[in-house]
């Protein structure tokens, strides 16, 4: 074989070995990944047995310790308005948690609420990048 | 002043176009006075830019509260420290930080190449002020720092509590020097393509540029992981979010480009990849600035929305066009010379470490943008978590760290069976040894990639440490010095190779502190009584009590109230040690919480109390929320006791029962919410970072031989000169 249709056979074996291996991660990343969903698209579509990613704000009066280390909060949108989803957490509670907060839950739907994985809480690094004209919003 | 912050943001944003045009102007008709005035274009950028930084800073540090940003981020309690670092901790500040970093390493870069590369520079000038007119444009038209609000109000909201810790100071100026130092990269690659000189002069500069950025941003991301571990709920030292992939993806490529252009230096191969990897790594430093900024991903960095996504849209597409105009369009200059001899040699190890850390970057891209993607294809938002990270990451970084191993001791060209067994006996036998010993002393063997990793690593140090020792052997007997003097001297004489072999070390360091402490962590979340225990990990856990203080506050935030709690720490019965956590409560400047509740309705921080050795991490936190809500019942209580009659006569009320509730706590302490934690070999992490930190540095200090010709070239030229004029 001449060196220049070795260097071709190779190239193609490399490429297709990278787009078998490229195509295996894109489907597995479409097969593992948790909907990423608003509390007004929760309501509207849980399922039992699915793992969701909910963003929404702490609803004012919502909260609530409870003395066995429960904490239950409801979330609504971002945007307000809507309906909101009644979440119970365990774990830990990172520090920014307030009302009015924004943060993110990894929920299993459990009857009528919805129950969150312990420590799946994020509400990470409080950096203000909001837009110019309002910048009063975290 | 606020004007002359605005004019001095406009100057700058003209002289970026004038140095712009300057240089282009200069390059096409061989003006070299107006290459000349490009350049110093870059130096004024700095001096303008300083302007307007330091009026910033004095609004800052003199709390001048009509300055928005400095309303909304400082406020008359922050400290002195947090104040001047303030300015960073929003959108327009930090934007600000930015381009004058920028420019700041731009006027470096252009300062030391000032007298090579005749014909790049101007290109490059050119590319490093275009960067700067994008930054200084969206200053002045999207995110002025300097607007004014009249009357100014008496105070600010305040820095963020969870930003008041020592490394507010040091990681956005570090990780924003490592973002904009990859500008230079790209802007002499760019040129080096426009004029069609990729020639060796041109690696020698880009190599060092490259190394730079990538020093600078993998400091600026260990001292960001180093930051996160410290805070309770930010994911430990990695997360996966998605502005620490950011960082990383380019760091990635950088360290791929750093290997495969050597490749092109000692054999004249892959100038197209090489090309492409400086492009793209640059170009993925401004997709993670835009990721931060945009508000296109749920990330935990940046929830607003944000107006600079459009602008950041159309740079990433100039870039990515551009590059792909410039590798085509000059692909007869960036031919091969020769061809890989064989896939035993040192330039296959390279390669394949380039498709594993390309393929690596692909992953954490893939993953990252998922939620953007997943939206476009099924309607749907969805992102994937860490396992699906770790999934791919780990076998990849076990390959990585082999390789780091293999790497420097396999022959360029086409090894043979007899270097072979004389180069990899030893690291083989290390592998080994350590297997033996994960099945018997260590007790890892419940992980089989940490089994695999700890493997590897043995390979790394051994392989390293026979190339140390067989260099030193050779310096001792040739040099004739003393021990340590030859090996000093062997690492002078080539420190690219040696800083490369320190940065192996310290990479294989640190994932071994990875794999341990990802793999064999124990972490609890539990409410402890006053003498309560708990064993996490074979250490056991005891509430001894709680801790309170009133306005003196420990860690110098400005926190009106701090609860804590002792934690004493034993194992098999013996004291380890003891823990101090506390949390830290601030005040709430709205007073929506009643007279007593405002006093520490706002943030509330956890500081972590750790003790930390080469071998375990012990760690325990009190949780700020949870521990505020068990005292809700007295303050409300406290906050019906204070009338307005009262307030007005004794108007420092409210402090003397928020120090009677603080006593209660101590007296009656409710059960303290704890996360307590212990993992093993945390510190070889930070140790192994500080390794290839060393290592990074003596690669990248000018050789002692260097100084010396540069020295010598210009005495020559200066006699030159003189005897010219004589």
């Amino acid at each position: 074989m001449n060196s220049s249709r070795k260097r071709h056979v190779r190239l193609v074996v490399s490429l297709t070995l990278a787009v078998a291996l490229a195509s295996g991660l894109v489907y597995t990343s479409f097969s593992a990944a948790d909907p990423a969903l608003t509390p007004t698209q929760l309501l509207a579509r849980a399922q039992p047995g699915v793992t969701y990613q909910l963003t929404g704000t702490v609803v004012a009066g919502s909260v609530r310790h409870r003395a066995d280390g429960v904490l239950d909060f409801s979330l609504s949108d971002r945007a307000g308005g809507g309906r909101s989803v009644p979440v119970s957490y365990t774990g830990a509670v990172p520090d920014p948690f307030r009302v009015g907060r924004e943060l993110i839950v990894t929920v299993n739907k459990s009857g009528n609420s919805f129950v969150a994985q312990p420590n799946s809480m994020i509400t990470k690094c409080p950096s203000k990048y909001v837009a110019a004209p309002n910048p009063k919003s975290t | 002043m606020a004007v002359v912050g605005r004019a001095a943001l406009v100057l700058a944003l003209l002289t970026t176009l004038f140095g712009i045009g300057a240089s282009l102007y200069g390059a096409r008709r061989g003006r070299r006075e107006w290459v000349e005035v490009g350049r110093r274009s870059v130096y004024a950028l700095v001096a303008i830019l300083t302007v307007g930084i330091a009026i910033l800073e004095v609004a800052f540090i003199s709390n001048d509260f009509a300055y928005n940003t400095v309303a909304n981020n400082s406020s008359l309690t922050t400290p002195l420290v947090y104040r001047a670092a303030a300015m960073w901790g929003s959108q327009e500040g930090s934007l600000l930080l930015w381009v004058w970093l920028l420019s700041i390493w731009s006027s470096l870069a252009v300062f030391l190449t000032r007298n090579r590369l005749k014909e790049v520079v101007p290109y490059a000038v050119a590319v490093l002020l275009g960067f700067g007119t994008f930054f200084t444009s969206l200053l002045v038209f999207f995110a002025t720092p300097f607007g004014q609000t009249s009357p100014a109000p008496q105070n600010g909201v305040g820095l963020d509590p969870l930003l008041r810790n020592p490394a507010m100071i040091i990681h956005p100026p570090m990780l924003y020097s490592g973002y904009t130092f990859f500008a230079i990269p790209f802007a002499f690659a760019v040129g080096a393509l426009i004029t069609r000189r990729v020639d060796a002069e041109w690696i020698q500069v880009a190599r060092r540029f490259a190394l730079a950025s990538w020093l600078f941003l993998g400091v600026g991301v260990l001292l960001g992981a180093r930051w996160a571990y410290y805070e309770i709920g930010w994911g430990g030292y990695w997360g996966w979010d998605p502005v620490e992939n950011a960082a990383l993806m380019p760091w990635l490529i950088s360290t791929a480009f750093l290997h495969s252009i050597m490749i092109q230096e000692k054999r004249g191969m892959l100038k197209i990849w090489n090309a492409s990897l400086v492009l793209g790594a640059s170009t993925l430093a401004i997709f993670g600035t835009f990721l931060v900024r945009s508000g296109v991903l749920q990330s935990i960095h940046a929830f607003g929305a944000s107006t600079l996504g459009v602008p950041f849209v159309l740079l990433i597409a100039t870039m990515v066009a551009g590059s792909i105009y410039l590798v085509v369009s000059r692909r007869d200059v960036l031919r091969s010379e020769h061809q890989l001899d064989s896939l035993f040699s040192r330039e296959a190890a390279f390669m394949l470490n380039n498709i594993v850390l390309v393929g690596l970057c692909f992953v954490i891209f893939w993953g990252t943008v998922f939620p953007l993607i997943s939206q476009a294809f099924t309607g749907t938002t969805a992102s994937v978590g860490p396992p699906w990270f770790d999934r791919y990451t780990v076998p990849l970084a076990l390959v990585l760290v082999l390789l780091s191993g293999i790497g420097p001791v396999i022959p360029w060209r086409r090894a043979t069976l007899a270097n072979a067994r004389r180069n990899f006996a030893l690291p083989v036998a290390a592998s080994v040894a350590m297997l033996i010993a994960a099945y018997t002393v260590v007790p890892i063997s419940s992980s089989v990639p940490t089994v695999i990793l700890f493997c590897a690593v043995a390979f790394v140090f051994a392989s390293v440490g026979q190339e140390f020792w067989r260099g030193w052997r050779v310096r001792r007997a040739m040099s004739g010095d003393s021990p340590p003097l030859a090996l000093i001297s062997m690492v002078r004489r080539n420190q690219r190779r040696y800083g490369g072999y320190i940065v192996h070390l310290g990479i294989a360091t640190l994932f071994l502190g990875v794999a341990a402490s990802a793999t064999f962590q124990h972490t609890h979340y539990v409410n402890l009584d006053r003498g309560q225990s708990d064993t996490v990990g074979g250490f056991t856990f005891t509430n001894e009590g709680p801790t309170a203080a009133i306005v003196d506050d420990p860690s110098g935030t400005g926190a009106l109230l701090t609860l804590g709690a002792v934690v004493r720490v034993s194992r098999d019965g013996r004291r380890v040690t003891t823990l101090r956590p506390t949390a830290e409560y601030f005040a709430d400047a709205s007073g929506a919480e009643g007279p007593v509740g405002s006093l520490i309705g706002g943030d509330a921080v956890s500081e972590l109390a750790l003790d930390s050795t080469w071998r375990r991490d012990i760690s325990a936190a009190i949780n700020a929320v949870p521990l505020q809500a068990s005292l809700q019942g007295e303050i409300n209580y406290a906050n019906k006791l204070v009338t307005p009659k009262l307030l007005a006569q004794q108007p420092t009320l409210p402090y003397i029962l928020l120090a009677i509730v603080a006593r209660n706590y101590l007296r009656h302490p409710p059960p303290a919410p704890l996360k307590l934690a212990s993992s093993p070999l945390v510190m070889w992490l930070w140790l192994g970072a500080l390794i290839v930190l060393f290592g990074g540095l003596i690669a990248i200090w000018p050789p002692p031989g260097a100084v010396r010709r540069r020295v010598r070239a210009r005495y020559l030229a200066r006699v030159a000169q003189d005897l010219g004029r004589a």
